[in-house]
Protein backbone atom coordinates (compact mmCIF):
# COMPACT_ATOMS: atom_id res chain seq x y z
CA UNK A 1 0.00 0.00 0.00
CA UNK A 2 2.84 2.36 0.81
CA UNK A 3 4.26 1.91 -2.67
CA UNK A 4 1.00 2.83 -4.27
CA UNK A 5 0.75 5.92 -2.12
CA UNK A 6 4.21 7.06 -3.02
CA UNK A 7 3.90 6.69 -6.77
CA UNK A 8 1.83 9.76 -7.67
CA UNK A 9 4.31 11.96 -5.82
CA UNK A 10 7.20 10.45 -7.73
CA UNK A 11 5.53 11.03 -11.04
CA UNK A 12 4.91 14.68 -10.44
CA UNK A 13 8.61 15.49 -10.18
CA UNK A 14 9.85 13.00 -12.75
CA UNK A 15 13.16 13.83 -14.39
CA UNK A 16 14.01 13.51 -18.06
CA UNK A 17 16.56 10.83 -17.31
CA UNK A 18 14.05 8.82 -15.39
CA UNK A 19 11.50 9.26 -18.16
CA UNK A 20 13.82 8.06 -20.88
CA UNK A 21 14.91 5.15 -18.68
CA UNK A 22 11.29 4.11 -18.35
CA UNK A 23 10.71 4.57 -22.05
CA UNK A 24 13.66 2.35 -22.82
CA UNK A 25 12.36 -0.27 -20.44
CA UNK A 26 8.93 -0.15 -22.04
CA UNK A 27 10.52 -0.34 -25.48
CA UNK A 28 12.51 -3.42 -24.54
CA UNK A 29 9.43 -5.02 -23.02
CA UNK A 30 7.32 -4.26 -26.09
CA UNK A 31 10.07 -5.54 -28.37
CA UNK A 32 10.22 -8.87 -26.55
CA UNK A 33 6.44 -9.09 -26.48
CA UNK A 34 6.20 -8.32 -30.19
CA UNK A 35 8.75 -10.98 -31.07
CA UNK A 36 6.76 -13.60 -29.23
CA UNK A 37 3.53 -12.41 -30.77
CA UNK A 38 4.84 -12.38 -34.32
CA UNK A 39 6.32 -15.83 -33.85
CA UNK A 40 3.04 -17.14 -32.45
CA UNK A 41 0.97 -15.58 -35.19
CA UNK A 42 3.19 -17.04 -37.86
CA UNK A 43 2.55 -20.49 -36.50
CA UNK A 44 -1.16 -20.01 -35.98
CA UNK A 45 -2.35 -18.50 -39.21
CA UNK A 46 -0.88 -17.38 -42.47
CA UNK A 47 -1.95 -13.95 -43.78
CA UNK A 48 -5.51 -14.24 -45.14
CA UNK A 49 -5.48 -14.66 -48.93
CA UNK A 50 -2.26 -16.64 -49.21
CA UNK A 51 -3.58 -19.30 -51.58
CA UNK A 52 -4.94 -17.00 -54.26
CA UNK A 53 -1.97 -14.68 -53.88
CA UNK A 54 0.35 -17.57 -54.54
CA UNK A 55 -1.63 -18.63 -57.59
CA UNK A 56 -1.19 -15.16 -59.07
CA UNK A 57 2.51 -15.29 -58.38
CA UNK A 58 3.15 -18.66 -59.98
CA UNK A 59 1.43 -17.79 -63.24
CA UNK A 60 3.64 -14.85 -64.08
CA UNK A 61 6.92 -16.14 -62.65
CA UNK A 62 7.12 -18.75 -65.37
CA UNK A 63 6.29 -16.48 -68.30
CA UNK A 64 8.70 -13.83 -67.08
CA UNK A 65 11.60 -16.28 -66.91
CA UNK A 66 11.11 -17.53 -70.46
CA UNK A 67 10.55 -14.03 -71.86
CA UNK A 68 13.63 -12.59 -70.19
CA UNK A 69 15.75 -15.55 -71.35
CA UNK A 70 14.51 -15.26 -74.91
CA UNK A 71 14.94 -11.49 -74.86
CA UNK A 72 18.53 -11.67 -73.68
CA UNK A 73 19.33 -14.35 -76.27
CA UNK A 74 17.79 -12.21 -78.98
CA UNK A 75 19.80 -9.22 -77.80
CA UNK A 76 23.04 -11.17 -77.86
CA UNK A 77 22.29 -12.41 -81.37
CA UNK A 78 21.54 -8.88 -82.48
CA UNK A 79 24.80 -7.57 -81.04
CA UNK A 80 27.11 -10.43 -81.95
CA UNK A 81 25.40 -11.68 -85.08
CA UNK A 82 25.31 -15.25 -83.83
CA UNK A 83 21.68 -15.88 -84.75
CA UNK A 84 20.00 -18.17 -83.94
CA UNK A 85 22.29 -19.80 -81.39
CA UNK A 86 22.12 -17.17 -78.65
CA UNK A 87 18.36 -17.22 -78.70
CA UNK A 88 18.18 -21.01 -78.63
CA UNK A 89 20.63 -21.25 -75.74
CA UNK A 90 19.14 -18.47 -73.68
CA UNK A 91 15.57 -19.54 -74.31
CA UNK A 92 16.47 -22.90 -72.78
CA UNK A 93 18.31 -21.24 -69.91
CA UNK A 94 15.35 -18.92 -69.44
CA UNK A 95 13.11 -21.95 -69.29
CA UNK A 96 15.30 -23.41 -66.57
CA UNK A 97 15.23 -20.11 -64.70
CA UNK A 98 11.45 -20.01 -65.07
CA UNK A 99 11.07 -23.47 -63.60
CA UNK A 100 13.35 -22.40 -60.76
CA UNK A 101 11.23 -19.30 -60.21
CA UNK A 102 8.05 -21.32 -60.03
CA UNK A 103 9.51 -23.97 -57.73
CA UNK A 104 10.79 -21.23 -55.47
CA UNK A 105 7.50 -19.40 -55.34
CA UNK A 106 5.81 -22.67 -54.52
CA UNK A 107 8.30 -23.23 -51.73
CA UNK A 108 9.50 -26.51 -53.22
CA UNK A 109 13.07 -25.30 -53.55
CA UNK A 110 14.56 -23.61 -50.52
CA UNK A 111 15.46 -20.13 -51.68
CA UNK A 112 18.34 -20.33 -49.30
CA UNK A 113 18.70 -20.55 -45.58
CA UNK A 114 18.57 -16.84 -45.15
CA UNK A 115 14.86 -16.79 -45.86
CA UNK A 116 14.42 -18.50 -42.54
CA UNK A 117 16.56 -15.98 -40.72
CA UNK A 118 14.38 -13.92 -38.47
CA UNK A 119 15.35 -10.80 -36.63
CA UNK A 120 19.04 -10.73 -35.93
CA UNK A 121 19.92 -14.40 -35.87
CA UNK A 122 22.49 -14.62 -38.61
CA UNK A 123 22.29 -18.14 -40.00
CA UNK A 124 20.10 -21.11 -39.35
CA UNK A 125 21.03 -24.74 -39.91
CA UNK A 126 20.78 -25.95 -43.48
CA UNK A 127 18.66 -28.91 -42.51
CA UNK A 128 15.64 -26.77 -41.64
CA UNK A 129 12.79 -27.30 -44.14
CA UNK A 130 11.54 -24.31 -46.12
CA UNK A 131 8.44 -23.21 -44.27
CA UNK A 132 8.28 -19.74 -45.71
CA UNK A 133 5.32 -20.05 -48.04
CA UNK A 134 3.12 -22.24 -45.94
CA UNK B 1 -18.15 6.87 -73.01
CA UNK B 2 -17.34 4.41 -75.73
CA UNK B 3 -18.73 0.92 -75.44
CA UNK B 4 -15.66 -1.09 -76.41
CA UNK B 5 -13.70 -2.62 -73.56
CA UNK B 6 -10.33 -1.08 -74.46
CA UNK B 7 -11.06 2.62 -74.67
CA UNK B 8 -11.24 2.88 -70.87
CA UNK B 9 -7.44 2.59 -70.88
CA UNK B 10 -6.87 5.48 -73.28
CA UNK B 11 -4.51 8.11 -71.98
CA UNK B 12 -5.83 11.56 -72.84
CA UNK B 13 -4.03 14.85 -72.57
CA UNK B 14 -5.84 17.14 -70.17
CA UNK B 15 -3.26 19.93 -70.13
CA UNK B 16 -1.01 19.68 -73.19
CA UNK B 17 2.56 20.66 -72.31
CA UNK B 18 5.89 20.24 -73.99
CA UNK B 19 9.35 20.64 -72.50
CA UNK B 20 12.41 20.42 -74.72
CA UNK B 21 10.65 18.45 -77.42
CA UNK B 22 9.24 15.93 -74.93
CA UNK B 23 5.55 15.56 -74.36
CA UNK B 24 5.00 16.11 -70.65
CA UNK B 25 1.27 16.76 -70.82
CA UNK B 26 -0.83 16.39 -67.72
CA UNK B 27 -2.90 13.35 -68.68
CA UNK B 28 -5.82 11.58 -67.08
CA UNK B 29 -3.27 9.02 -65.89
CA UNK B 30 -1.29 11.76 -64.17
CA UNK B 31 -4.50 13.15 -62.73
CA UNK B 32 -5.41 9.85 -61.12
CA UNK B 33 -1.90 9.29 -59.83
CA UNK B 34 -2.08 12.72 -58.23
CA UNK B 35 -5.50 11.91 -56.78
CA UNK B 36 -4.18 8.60 -55.46
CA UNK B 37 -1.27 10.24 -53.70
CA UNK B 38 -3.42 13.10 -52.44
CA UNK B 39 -6.10 10.80 -51.07
CA UNK B 40 -3.75 8.33 -49.38
CA UNK B 41 -1.44 10.97 -47.93
CA UNK B 42 -4.35 13.18 -46.94
CA UNK B 43 -6.20 10.32 -45.30
CA UNK B 44 -3.21 9.11 -43.33
CA UNK B 45 -2.25 12.59 -42.18
CA UNK B 46 -5.82 13.53 -41.30
CA UNK B 47 -6.68 10.35 -39.42
CA UNK B 48 -3.46 10.17 -37.43
CA UNK B 49 -3.31 13.86 -36.58
CA UNK B 50 -5.56 13.32 -33.56
CA UNK B 51 -3.07 10.82 -32.12
CA UNK B 52 -5.80 9.26 -30.02
CA UNK B 53 -4.49 6.70 -27.56
CA UNK B 54 -7.69 4.79 -28.20
CA UNK B 55 -8.06 5.04 -31.97
CA UNK B 56 -11.34 5.91 -33.57
CA UNK B 57 -12.62 4.06 -36.62
CA UNK B 58 -10.67 6.11 -39.15
CA UNK B 59 -7.47 6.06 -37.14
CA UNK B 60 -7.86 2.30 -36.74
CA UNK B 61 -7.71 1.84 -40.49
CA UNK B 62 -4.46 3.78 -40.70
CA UNK B 63 -3.02 1.82 -37.81
CA UNK B 64 -4.11 -1.48 -39.31
CA UNK B 65 -2.40 -0.59 -42.57
CA UNK B 66 0.75 0.29 -40.65
CA UNK B 67 0.67 -2.91 -38.59
CA UNK B 68 -0.07 -5.03 -41.65
CA UNK B 69 2.94 -3.81 -43.61
CA UNK B 70 5.20 -3.63 -40.56
CA UNK B 71 4.50 -7.27 -39.70
CA UNK B 72 4.90 -8.33 -43.31
CA UNK B 73 8.26 -6.64 -43.58
CA UNK B 74 9.47 -7.83 -40.19
CA UNK B 75 8.50 -11.40 -40.97
CA UNK B 76 10.16 -11.59 -44.36
CA UNK B 77 13.16 -9.30 -44.00
CA UNK B 78 13.78 -9.23 -40.26
CA UNK B 79 14.14 -6.15 -38.07
CA UNK B 80 16.86 -4.79 -40.31
CA UNK B 81 14.38 -4.56 -43.15
CA UNK B 82 12.34 -2.02 -41.19
CA UNK B 83 14.47 0.79 -42.60
CA UNK B 84 12.68 0.13 -45.89
CA UNK B 85 9.29 0.49 -44.26
CA UNK B 86 8.56 3.87 -45.89
CA UNK B 87 9.25 2.40 -49.34
CA UNK B 88 7.14 -0.72 -48.89
CA UNK B 89 4.31 1.13 -47.18
CA UNK B 90 4.17 3.82 -49.87
CA UNK B 91 4.18 1.22 -52.63
CA UNK B 92 1.46 -0.81 -50.96
CA UNK B 93 -0.80 2.16 -50.29
CA UNK B 94 -0.24 3.66 -53.73
CA UNK B 95 -1.09 0.43 -55.53
CA UNK B 96 -4.02 -0.34 -53.24
CA UNK B 97 -5.60 3.08 -53.60
CA UNK B 98 -4.91 3.21 -57.35
CA UNK B 99 -6.52 -0.22 -57.77
CA UNK B 100 -9.56 0.78 -55.77
CA UNK B 101 -9.83 4.03 -57.70
CA UNK B 102 -9.93 1.89 -60.81
CA UNK B 103 -13.02 0.13 -59.47
CA UNK B 104 -15.05 3.34 -59.54
CA UNK B 105 -17.13 3.75 -62.70
CA UNK B 106 -15.59 6.23 -65.18
CA UNK B 107 -12.33 6.30 -63.22
CA UNK B 108 -9.02 5.63 -64.87
CA UNK B 109 -7.01 2.61 -63.71
CA UNK B 110 -3.44 3.77 -63.32
CA UNK B 111 -2.07 0.31 -62.55
CA UNK B 112 -3.49 -1.19 -65.76
CA UNK B 113 -0.61 0.36 -67.68
CA UNK B 114 2.58 -1.62 -67.83
CA UNK B 115 4.79 1.44 -67.90
CA UNK B 116 3.50 2.44 -64.45
CA UNK B 117 3.88 -0.99 -62.90
CA UNK B 118 7.25 -1.49 -64.57
CA UNK B 119 8.47 1.80 -63.14
CA UNK B 120 7.34 0.67 -59.68
CA UNK B 121 9.04 -2.71 -60.13
CA UNK B 122 12.27 -1.09 -61.33
CA UNK B 123 12.16 1.16 -58.28
CA UNK B 124 12.10 -1.94 -56.08
CA UNK B 125 14.75 -3.84 -58.00
CA UNK B 126 17.15 -0.90 -58.25
CA UNK B 127 16.75 -0.36 -54.51
CA UNK B 128 17.63 -4.01 -53.96
CA UNK B 129 20.66 -3.90 -56.28
CA UNK B 130 22.03 -0.56 -55.05
CA UNK B 131 21.49 -1.30 -51.37
CA UNK B 132 22.76 -4.86 -51.82
CA UNK B 133 26.06 -3.71 -53.31
CA UNK B 134 26.35 -0.80 -50.89
CA UNK B 135 25.86 -3.00 -47.84
CA UNK B 136 27.58 -6.23 -48.90
CA UNK B 137 30.01 -5.03 -51.54
CA UNK B 138 30.80 -7.80 -53.98
CA UNK B 139 29.43 -10.26 -51.42
CA UNK B 140 26.05 -9.41 -52.90
CA UNK B 141 27.02 -11.57 -55.89
CA UNK B 142 26.87 -14.59 -53.58
CA UNK B 143 23.14 -14.32 -54.17
CA UNK B 144 23.77 -16.01 -57.50
CA UNK B 145 25.86 -18.88 -56.17
CA UNK B 146 23.79 -21.40 -54.21
CA UNK B 147 25.68 -23.40 -51.64
CA UNK B 148 26.36 -27.09 -52.13
CA UNK B 149 26.52 -27.04 -55.93
CA UNK B 150 29.19 -29.25 -57.54
CA UNK B 151 31.98 -27.16 -59.11
CA UNK B 152 31.26 -28.20 -62.69
CA UNK B 153 27.71 -26.96 -62.52
CA UNK B 154 28.49 -23.57 -60.98
CA UNK B 155 28.72 -21.56 -64.25
CA UNK B 156 25.44 -22.99 -65.50
CA UNK B 157 23.65 -22.46 -62.19
CA UNK B 158 24.97 -18.92 -61.92
CA UNK B 159 23.66 -18.15 -65.40
CA UNK B 160 20.26 -19.56 -64.51
CA UNK B 161 20.20 -17.68 -61.20
CA UNK B 162 21.09 -14.42 -62.97
CA UNK B 163 18.29 -14.95 -65.48
CA UNK B 164 15.93 -15.73 -62.63
CA UNK B 165 16.94 -12.50 -60.93
CA UNK B 166 16.53 -10.50 -64.13
CA UNK B 167 13.04 -11.88 -64.65
CA UNK B 168 11.89 -10.42 -61.32
CA UNK B 169 11.09 -6.88 -62.43
CA UNK B 170 9.20 -8.30 -65.38
CA UNK B 171 7.15 -10.77 -63.37
CA UNK B 172 6.50 -8.16 -60.70
CA UNK B 173 5.19 -5.59 -63.17
CA UNK B 174 3.40 -7.96 -65.55
CA UNK B 175 1.48 -9.59 -62.71
CA UNK B 176 -0.03 -6.36 -61.46
CA UNK B 177 -0.63 -4.89 -64.91
CA UNK B 178 -2.12 -8.05 -66.43
CA UNK B 179 -4.47 -8.64 -63.52
CA UNK B 180 -5.83 -5.13 -63.57
CA UNK B 181 -6.08 -5.00 -67.37
CA UNK B 182 -7.74 -8.39 -67.74
CA UNK B 183 -10.10 -7.77 -64.85
CA UNK B 184 -11.33 -4.46 -66.19
CA UNK B 185 -11.74 -5.79 -69.72
CA UNK B 186 -13.74 -8.78 -68.49
CA UNK B 187 -15.94 -6.54 -66.41
CA UNK B 188 -16.59 -4.24 -69.33
CA UNK B 189 -17.33 -7.13 -71.68
CA UNK B 190 -19.87 -8.68 -69.33
CA UNK B 191 -21.61 -5.43 -68.59
CA UNK B 192 -21.58 -4.79 -72.35
CA UNK B 193 -23.52 -8.05 -72.81
CA UNK B 194 -26.20 -6.80 -70.47
CA UNK B 195 -26.74 -3.67 -72.54
CA UNK B 196 -26.58 -5.48 -75.88
CA UNK B 197 -29.02 -8.22 -74.85
CA UNK B 198 -31.50 -5.94 -73.15
CA UNK B 199 -31.34 -3.48 -76.01
CA UNK B 200 -31.72 -6.01 -78.83
CA UNK B 201 -35.08 -5.35 -80.48
CA UNK B 202 -35.26 -8.80 -82.09
CA UNK B 203 -35.31 -10.48 -78.71
CA UNK B 204 -37.87 -8.20 -77.13
CA UNK B 205 -38.71 -9.21 -73.59
CA UNK B 206 -36.56 -12.31 -73.86
CA UNK B 207 -33.58 -10.02 -74.18
CA UNK B 208 -34.22 -8.72 -70.70
CA UNK B 209 -34.49 -12.24 -69.32
CA UNK B 210 -31.31 -13.30 -71.09
CA UNK B 211 -29.53 -10.21 -69.77
CA UNK B 212 -29.94 -11.45 -66.20
CA UNK B 213 -27.17 -14.01 -66.56
CA UNK B 214 -24.34 -11.64 -67.59
CA UNK B 215 -25.67 -9.16 -65.05
CA UNK B 216 -25.21 -11.69 -62.25
CA UNK B 217 -21.76 -12.48 -63.60
CA UNK B 218 -20.87 -8.80 -63.64
CA UNK B 219 -21.85 -8.49 -59.98
CA UNK B 220 -19.77 -11.50 -59.04
CA UNK B 221 -16.84 -10.22 -61.09
CA UNK B 222 -17.03 -6.85 -59.38
CA UNK B 223 -16.64 -8.56 -56.02
CA UNK B 224 -13.75 -10.59 -57.39
CA UNK B 225 -12.12 -7.48 -58.78
CA UNK B 226 -12.21 -5.82 -55.37
CA UNK B 227 -10.48 -8.87 -53.95
CA UNK B 228 -7.92 -8.81 -56.76
CA UNK B 229 -7.32 -5.10 -56.21
CA UNK B 230 -6.31 -5.77 -52.62
CA UNK B 231 -4.51 -8.99 -53.41
CA UNK B 232 -2.28 -7.49 -56.07
CA UNK B 233 -1.20 -4.71 -53.74
CA UNK B 234 -0.50 -7.34 -51.10
CA UNK B 235 1.48 -9.54 -53.50
CA UNK B 236 3.51 -6.57 -54.69
CA UNK B 237 4.30 -5.62 -51.11
CA UNK B 238 5.24 -9.13 -49.98
CA UNK B 239 7.50 -9.69 -52.99
CA UNK B 240 9.15 -6.33 -52.37
CA UNK B 241 9.84 -7.49 -48.82
CA UNK B 242 11.32 -10.76 -50.04
CA UNK B 243 13.56 -9.06 -52.59
CA UNK B 244 14.73 -6.58 -49.97
CA UNK B 245 15.57 -9.56 -47.80
CA UNK B 246 17.89 -10.75 -50.57
CA UNK B 247 19.67 -7.41 -50.47
CA UNK B 248 20.09 -7.62 -46.71
CA UNK B 249 21.07 -11.29 -46.44
CA UNK B 250 22.51 -12.33 -49.82
CA UNK B 251 24.49 -15.33 -48.55
CA UNK B 252 23.24 -18.65 -49.79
Amino acid sequence: MTDADKKPEDQSEISDVELSRRLNKLDAKLGAERKVRVEKKRKEEAPPPQGLAQAFRLSTEFVAGVVVGGGIGYGIDWLAGTAPWGMILFLLLGFAAAVLNVMRSAGLVAESNMRLVRDDVEQSPASKPPEKDK
Amino acid sequence: MANDPISQFNVNRLLPMEVGGYDVSFTNSALFMTLTVALSAGYLIFTTSGRGLIPGRLQSISEMAYEFIANLLRESAGNEGMKFFPLVFSLFVFILVANFFGMMPYFFTVTAHIIITFALAMLVISTVVIYGFWRNGLGFLKLFVPSGVPGVLVPLIVLIEVLSFLSRPLSLSVRLFANMLAGHITLKVFTGFVISLAGAEVLGVFGYIAAILPFVFAIALTALEFLVAFLQAYVFAILTCMYLNDAIHPSH
